[in-house]
């Protein structure tokens, strides 16, 4: 299959700078802050684990491209944007094998299997890691997160949902700077980081703020009303890198006004109800997926009327 | 067709699993190891040889607005010869397999092939039929189970492959791993077959070509 030569789009027709590897290119630069928290971190390891990452979704991408003789999408950087949000997503023992086999499965099986960029039907990082949970539960969960030398044996959220002492618990004021006692995925603990990378895209106008403000915000009212500390609550977990990054991918979101909302707020609600009532302590993950396979029905019923075509409402009304 | 064609049909031009996506609930449900995927197949092909048989037997006797039920006691009085038969001498498949011996019944492949060959067929060509697409069958669920058993556990007919050291991929043997498994297979075999149709077509082409040029030389 080779790219038509001529694209057939509907009007209006708007010429701009901005291409997809640009795009992602920012997308790429809006994460550099996170990186240099978990490097701080978490040394070598991160850099390690993200190298391995990024190595095997572009490695995936190009060969399944040779393989099917489609041109080379690598240049487009998405696998690259793929391969460091799934290194962010792993916990810093992963051994190289398992950041390896995560990302041949989130570029082979969801995005390439599916037909590339533009048709995966769920966000391929995201994916991958729960591939990566169901396939190696005891390496994915728990003490994996925590580095050898530290002091504590849990993540924050695993810590409120096995009910351990509540003295362990980093201040609020660490979990938002995520560099000092504070562990989890290696890219989603330092809070300040991420809303710094997230800031700059939507300021940047490659995302827009209602993704993941209506996510956050949801979060934190609904935590409010289950009596946790909201604040503690955003600022835990993947919520931040999820909501900035991952909810707001292009292909598996809805991208009408009102479905943006529908969509964010389902995400959010579904990651308190994890959080509060589910077997894991973090719910950020599954709770995107989620969303991700609603996506096209929440567009398909937020889909604005188009112009020239009358309300149903208003035809039924005539009829009678 | 011959008899001989009608066998080799069902293993690789039908074949149930991979090809007419026949007797999906079995295939997705038991093939978490390559010996269950051999077991449900070989009791399935018992079943499908007896029942084709019967079927083709009686086909002049059977009047046609009642053939379905008929159909389904012959069918079901197989299935249960064979589960009394897996539970006195292998029991430990017996229980491995568990409800999806006696679902062996509602198994499409086996009622289709009354409906669509045994029915309209001689008992010889309908037992070839029967043994053709209970081997295929086998052949299919054998080879999801063996690929899922690999990745899945590590070991092959229960036989360990790469040692301690490694770490088998879980979810290849629970559900999810069935439809990723089984959806790669047929998008394979798929590729593999369309390719080996166009040459054909190709082939054809270029002799048709010939003939052509041929004729317009003379």
């Amino acid at each position: 299959m080779s790219e038509p030569k001529l694209i057939v789009s509907s009007s209006p027709h708007v010429r701009d700078k901005e291409t997809t590897a640009s795009i992602m290119q920012k997308v790429v630069i809006a994460l550099i802050p996170a990186f240099a928290v978990a490097c701080y971190v978490y040394g070598w390891s991160a850099l390690m684990i993200t190298a391995v990452c990024v190595a095997s979704t572009c490695l995936t991408e190009f060969l399944i491209d040779k393989a099917t003789g489609k041109p080379n999408s690598v240049k487009d950087w998405s696998a690259v944007v793929t391969g460091i949000l799934l290194a962010f997503n792993l916990p810093v023992s992963a051994p190289w094998w398992l950041c390896f086999v995560g990302g041949a499965f989130a570029i082979g099986i969801v995005k390439m299997c599916f037909g590339g960029l533009g048709s995966n039907f769920m966000n391929p990082a995201l994916s991958g890691r729960a591939f990566l949970l169901a396939c190696w539960p005891t390496r994915m969960t728990g003490s994996a997160y925590i580095p050898a030398d530290a002091v504590t044996t849990a993540t924050p959220l695993g810590i409120i949902k096995e009910g351990l002492d509540a003295s362990m618990l980093p201040s609020t004021l660490d979990m938002f700077l995520g560099t000092s006692g504070v562990y989890g995925a290696i890219g989603e603990i330092s809070a300040l980081a991420l809303l710094i990378g997230g800031l700059y895209l939507i300021f940047t106008k490659v995302i827009s703020w209602r993704i993941p403000v209506t996510y956050i915000g949801t979060v934190f009212v609904l935590s409010m009303c289950f009596g946790q500390d909201p604040f503690y609550q955003i600022f835990a977990g993947g919520l931040m890198l999820g909501a900035f990054f991952m909810a707001t991918d292009y292909v598996s979101s809805p991208n009408t006004v009102l479905g943006q909302f529908i969509f964010a707020f389902g995400c959010g609600l579904l990651t308190v109800i994890i959080r509060q009532f589910g077997g894991y302590p973090e719910g950020v993950s599954y709770s995107i997926l989620l969303m991700n396979v609603a996506a096209p029905l929440i567009q398909k019923y937020t889909a604005p009327r188009v112009y020239g075509y009358e309300k149903k409402k208003k035809k039924e009304s005539e009829a009678a | 067709m011959s008899n001989f064609k009608v066998l080799t049909n069902g293993i690789i031009k039908e074949n149930p699993t991979f090809r007419l996506l026949l007797g999906m609930c079995p295939t997705l449900a038991v093939t978490t190891a390559a010996i269950n995927g051999l077991g449900m197949g070989l009791s399935t092909t018992v079943v499908l040889i007896g029942s084709n048989v019967v079927i083709s037997a009686l086909r002049k006797i059977i009047p046609n607005s009642i053939r379905i039920p008929a159909f389904v006691v012959i069918i079901a009085s197989f299935v249960t010869i064979v589960q009394m038969l897996l539970q006195a001498y292998v029991p430990s498949l017996y229980d491995a397999l568990g409800i999806y011996i006696p679902l062996i019944v509602v198994n499409c492949i086996i009622l289709g092939r009354a409906e669509a060959f045994a029915f309209s067929h001689s008992v010889g060509a309908s037992a070839c039929d029967g043994i053709g697409m209970g081997l295929g069958f086998t052949l299919s669920l054998t080879v999801l189970g063996g690929i899922r058993e690999i990745i899945g556990a590590g070991t092959i007919f229960g036989i360990s492959l790469f040692g301690a050291s490694y770490e088998p991929a879980l979810l290849v043997i629970m559900p999810a791993g069935g439809f990723i498994t089984l959806g790669l297979c047929i998008g394979l075999i798929n590729h593999l077959t369309s390719r080996h149709e166009q040459k054909e077509l190709d082939q054809a082409n270029q002799e048709l070509m010939g003939i052509e040029a041929k004729g317009e030389a003379e």
